[in-house]
């Protein structure tokens, strides 16, 4: 597996790192989405709820593949009220060693980073890791929002984390490109593909997941700055025109004229 | 009261800068710009033709730190008593408009894809292009992070004045080691016609008829995730759910079954053309146009036509 070969460029001076990764519930990818309450909630009726995919497969498993090379403790942390401790579960059956959750409705990216900054500022974390956004709200903001509040580096949409003699070694996208760079601990990172492959929990990190602590932290005062007031549905899409294979100069001049995309 | 787009640095205007100056003119009447880095007077004035009253730059940073940015950007909101904050929700805008949203208190519409609604709510895109939402700032200053490819850029004004601007950036702890920046490629995110191929294709060999479509057309290249994780194609390709989230004008699908994982990041597409040999493919619900055919026929038929096409219209 290609994520191994990364692990052996850890060097022995960071070692025991404390790492938090930010974990979010979201529902299943292949979940039909639809709305309640003259549309202004999401219809939850039927919805299995995974582990945000970014925080489960780049962000957690970096962070367990840098434990497992180097030591230290990988603790999660999630907003969220007990109905999403399953999630909270599953991510410790993938091997995180505790969790903690803050218990409050996540009501906005706001604050939810600040929930999560407030409870980080006196635990003396090295990383804190999030995926790069959740597949419901796809914001992008609570890794960003997180940093500002500990006034910490920001490296976002990562896809790749190393540690070296004198820090972290990491490559972000840019725009149209990658960026390797050099930070200091600690530092904030939002992680994308390529940092790390998916790992399936096995039976003895599930079994392991049901006892190991759990925290539930009450949340601070905070005000939101923003709200979903109403959701839609895109336009139905009209039914799809066929065109037969041999007549490519057709679809050309359907392009041009009458969808004018080219 | 005024409204600041950022642009990052840059030696030319993306489409990205012009698309945001357009929609900061749509809602404000003084539009300043906030930018950084070594980009000539001439072609920043040009951003007056979009829109913009006038252009600040600070030509001491050339970086691109979202904390030092963070910084300029808030400096800049400060001296121009700005209410509405606008970035392109690209890798910059997602790393600086949210530290931004920290620092001066200020709502983030994040994933904009259209203009304020009447009630000032924005529309963004949720559950990964399978909806939308509409968000409502509740602080005195927002931010609004916009979807490329949601608006065109237009030209209402002409030529405005360029500055330049102390934007005190402070102090780094990130050091850039080098960058690697493929050539000639275009930016998925960015990109107006993007062709796009799935397991289809049989193998990474075949991907040669699938870059010669798309450089007839102009087009940056795709893939479905399989594609990216077997090692086909670089993972930076890889659209849909889990990938990049594109809203391309034209989205042509080659041999991809359209899983809803894959629909979800690409069914923002304003036009989206499937080639499959599958009549029962999902993607063809979601498509304009269907062609149900072998690729290995199709696609160097079209790229033929296409090639005829664009000779007879020059
Ligand atoms: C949590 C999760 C997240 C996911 N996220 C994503 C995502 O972000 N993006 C994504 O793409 N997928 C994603 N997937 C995977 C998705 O479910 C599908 O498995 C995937 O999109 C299928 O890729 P494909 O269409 O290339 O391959 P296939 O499903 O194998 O389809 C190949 C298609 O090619 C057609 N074909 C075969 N030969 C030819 C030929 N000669 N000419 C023309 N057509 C031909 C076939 O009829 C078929 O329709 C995700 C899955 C999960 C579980």
């Amino acid at each position: 597996m290609l994520h191994n070969i990364s692990v052996i460029f850890v060097s022995r001076k960071l070692k025991d790192m404390k790492i938090l990764v930010c974990i979010s519930k979201s529902p299943d990818t292949t979940s039909k989405i639809a709305f309640t309450n003259n549309n202004t909630a999401f219809d939850e009726n039927g919805i299995q709820y995974i582990v945000n995919p970014y925080d489960e497969w780049y962000a957690l498993v970096r962070a367990l593949e840098l434990k497992e090379a180097g030591g230290g403790q990988v603790t999660i942390i999630t907003v969220g009220g007990s109905a999403d401790e399953a999630v909270i579960r599953k991510a410790l059956a993938i091997g995180a060693d505790e969790a903690v959750r803050i218990d409050a409705d996540p009501v906005d990216a706001y604050f939810t980073a600040t929930q999560i900054a407030e409870y980080a500022k006196n635990e003396g974390f090295d990383l804190i890791l999030t995926g790069k956004e959740t597949i419901n709200y796809n914001g992008s903001q609570v890794a960003g929002m997180i940093a500002e509040s500990l006034d910490l580096p920001l490296i976002s949409l990562a896809t790749k984390l190393d540690v070296s003699d004198s820090g972290l070694v990491l490559e972000r996208e840019t725009t149209g490109g990658v960026e390797v760079i050099e930070v200091s601990t600690p530092a904030v990172i939002s992680c994308a593909k390529g940092m790390a492959e998916q790992r399936i929990p096995n039976m003895r990190g599930i079994m392991a997941a049901r006892t190991k602590p759990l925290q539930v932290v009450s949340p601070v005062s905070v005000e939101t700055l923003t709200a979903f007031v109403s959701y839609e549905m895109p336009d139905a899409k009209s039914a799809c025109k066929m065109i037969d294979p041999s007549n490519m100069d057709q679809l050309v001049e359907l392009l041009h004229n009458e969808a004018k995309v080219i | 009261m005024s409204v600041l787009v950022y642009i990052p640095s840059n030696n030319v205007l993306p489409k990205a800068a012009l698309e945001t100056v357009t929609y900061g003119k749509k809602i404000g009447q003084d539009v300043v710009v906030i930018t950084n880095g070594t980009a000539d007077d001439a072609m920043l004035s040009t951003l007056g033709v979009y829109g913009a009253s006038r252009v600040l730059i600070d030509r001491s940073y050339e970086g691109n730190d979202p904390q030092q940015l963070t910084r300029l950007i808030a400096n800049a909101a400060k001296t121009c008593n700005s209410s509405t904050i606008i970035f392109s929700h690209d890798v910059i805008g997602k790393a600086v408009a949210p530290r931004l949203s920290v620092r001066l208190k200020a709502g983030l519409v994040a994933g904009a894809v259209a203009l304020p609604n009447t009630d000032g709510t924005v529309k963004v895109n949720v559950f990964s292009g399978k909806s939308f939402g509409n968000v409502q700032v509740n602080s005195a200053v927002r931010i609004i992070s916009l979807l490329p490819n949601s608006i065109q850029p237009e030209q209402t004004g002409s030529s405005c004045s360029v500055e330049t601007f102390d934007g005190q950036v402070g102090s780094t702890s990130i050091v850039v080691k080098s960058t690697k920046k493929p050539e000639g490629e275009i930016p998925l995110p960015e990109a107006e016609l993007v062709v796009s191929a799935g397991r289809g294709l049989k193998g990474p060999e075949n991907w040669a008829m699938v870059e010669d479509l798309a450089k007839v057309l102009g087009a940056a290249t795709a893939c479905s995730r399989p594609v990216a994780d077997i090692g086909w194609r670089p993972h930076h390709e890889h659209v849909g759910q889990t990938g990049v989230a594109i809203r391309p004008n034209l989205y042509i699908a080659i041999g991809i079954s359209g899983a809803i994982q894959h629909l979800a990041g690409v069914n923002g597409s304003k036009t989206m053309v499937v080639i499959n040999t599958d009549p029962e493919a999902p993607f063809f619900k979601a498509a304009d146009y269907g062609i149900v055919g072998d690729a290995f026929e199709v696609v160097p038929k079209l790229t033929e036509a296409l090639k005829k096409f664009r000779e007879s219209s020059h």
